[in-house]
């Protein structure tokens, strides 16, 4: 069981770090800065997401489980919040690069 | 090598790098940058310190953890006070240089 | 070890990116990244308080301070982005900075073993404090002093920003960005999270007795969220001038203190606290100090006055 949950772990957070490196190769190479914050989303929720997942296996507990996947709501909103203002200043007059 | 003498010798570089910041860039803002990174540095010596003198089931002597609380809490409060001068001479004279350093 | 090999590179990458990068805006954005990896550091050389007052306060709020103002001041950033100094005083800078650099090494590696520690007195005596967790031990207890001395700096500096005002504004308010307004996004984000937060900074500040935390944290987390609600335009900062501000700075430090000459009476010295009700002693102290310290905070972020009250 434990064997299982590690493996699980593994895979999740691997799967999660994949995304996090699509992710910065998007930042460093898309030309502009709306497809840019298009590739840091990606990275954002699903990566965030598969990293969380891998340790919920790891939780010890409801309620460490529940912290887990409120630090994951919380990074979302915020980085929601964030790529909006970017994006609507990108648009609306060139945010400095 | 521990890791708590890998992490000085990286403090030692960055009181270094700071203190190389702080002479060499004209414009205040960066000075202040540069400052923050020379604290960051000596607070990192404090840390390694702490840790050095982990006893007693605890993972770090914690005498050394509250000065750098301390001390973070000041930096950020100097830090402040030197924004707000800086923004002080823009608004007085229009430019973010020291004078002495055209 | 490797982790520690790694994290130490990446702190020295990020520490000469920022010190060689032209812009200062993006110089501003590093540090941030900075201090998140410097958090890091502090996990690793076990002192978890530690790393929470350094992502809030050391990366969080100085840098958004430093954003704040490199944002401000771009125009005039961008037009003196390109100048250095002349290479002979930066070869020179460069040289004594080595050198400096190679002496602080050279004592790190020539620090005493077995290293003093104070660990065993902590540990001994925290039982009378009635705490568990034995940074406030050290922050309330033992050098319960520092901490008056330090929040009562942190008064002292919002003073001195306050003291650049200009003498007819001097009850004014705040500067703030002209495009702030009922912008959708952070109007929705702020109502949303204030109140989460707000839970969370309390809860941060009551577990700092048996768990990382305590009241500079948490205190640090009640002014985040102060602050945003400004910049989402839903509430203007107070005046400076309000009778009700300066009650909530001054509360903290002045319990603190009238529970410091209380000392004298009670347990025979200066901040002594006796044993019996120790820990109702630090909790009567440490909730009017975060109310104190937070407000500081948001007050030494918002800057001084530049506009007029209405």
């Amino acid at each position: 069981m434990r064997l299982l949950l590690d493996g699980l772990t593994i895979l999740a957070v691997g799967a999660g770090a994949f995304f996090f490196l699509a992710g910065t190769v998007g930042l460093l190479r898309f030309p502009d800065t709306l497809s840019r914050l298009h590739a840091l989303t990606k990275a954002d929720n699903l990566g965030l997401g598969l990293i969380v997942l891998g340790l919920l296996f790891q939780a010890e507990g409801l309620f460490a489980a529940l912290k887990l996947i409120g630090v994951w709501l919380l990074t979302l909103l915020a980085g929601a919040t964030v790529t909006q203002l970017f994006a609507r200043a990108a648009r609306n007059g060139g945010s400095p690069e | 090598m521990s890791a708590a003498t890998l992490y000085g010798l990286c403090s030692a570089v960055l009181i270094g790098l700071g203190l190389f910041g702080l002479l060499t860039h004209p414009q205040v803002l960066r000075k202040i940058l540069a400052f923050n990174l020379i604290g960051t540095g000596v607070f990192l010596l404090f840390g390694i310190a702490a840790r050095r003198g982990a006893a007693a089931g605890f993972g770090g002597d914690p005498v050394p953890q509250a000065l750098i609380i301390t001390g973070l809490v000041v930096a950020f409060a100097s830090t402040a006070v030197a924004v707000s001068l800086l923004l002080r001479l823009f608004q007085e004279t229009g430019r973010t240089t020291l004078p002495s350093d055209e | 070890m490797a982790l520690d090999i790694f994290l130490g590179l990446l702190v020295l990458g990020l520490a000469v990116w920022i010190v060689s990068t032209r812009d200062t805006l993006a110089a501003a954005v590093e540090f941030v990244a900075f201090g998140l990896v410097v958090t890091l550091v502090w996990v690793r050389l076990a002192a978890p308080d530690v790393a929470l007052t350094e992502a809030a306060l050391g990366s969080g709020l100085t840098g958004g301070l430093l954003l704040g103002a490199s944002t401000r001041l771009a125009r005039a950033e961008t037009a003196t982005s390109g100048e250095r100094h002349g290479a002979v005083l930066r070869l020179s800078a460069a040289g004594v900075c080595a050198l400096i650099s190679a002496a602080i090494a050279a004592l790190v590696i020539l620090l005493p073993e077995p290293a003093p520690t104070l660990a065993p007195e902590v540990a001994a005596n925290i039982a009378a404090t009635g705490l568990e967790n034995p940074l406030p031990a050290v922050l309330m207890a033992y050098r319960a002093i520092d901490t008056l001395l330090e929040v009562v700096v942190l008064l002292l500096a919002l003073l001195a920003m306050w003291s650049l005002a200009p003498d007819h504004l001097w009850s004014g308010l705040p500067w703030r960005p002209d495009a702030v307004g009922r912008d959708g996004v952070l109007t929705f984000v702020a109502q949303l999270l204030a109140p989460v937060g707000i839970l969370v900074g309390i809860h941060i500040f009551w577990i700092g007795s048996v768990a990382p935390g305590g009241e500079f944290q948490g205190a640090t987390i009640l002014a985040a969220m102060w602050i945003l609600v400004t910049m989402a335009g839903l509430r203007d900062m107070p005046p400076m001038s309000r009778r009700w501000l300066r009650v909530v700075l001054v509360i903290g430090p002045a319990v603190f203190f009238a529970i410091g000459l209380a000392g004298f009476a009670i347990a025979g010295s200066f901040l002594g606290y006796p044993p019996s009700y120790a820990k109702q002693l630090i909790l009567t102290i440490e909730i009017p100090l975060t109310l104190s310290i937070a407000a500081a905070l948001a007050l030494l972020i918002a800057g001084p006055p530049e506009r007029a009250a209405q």
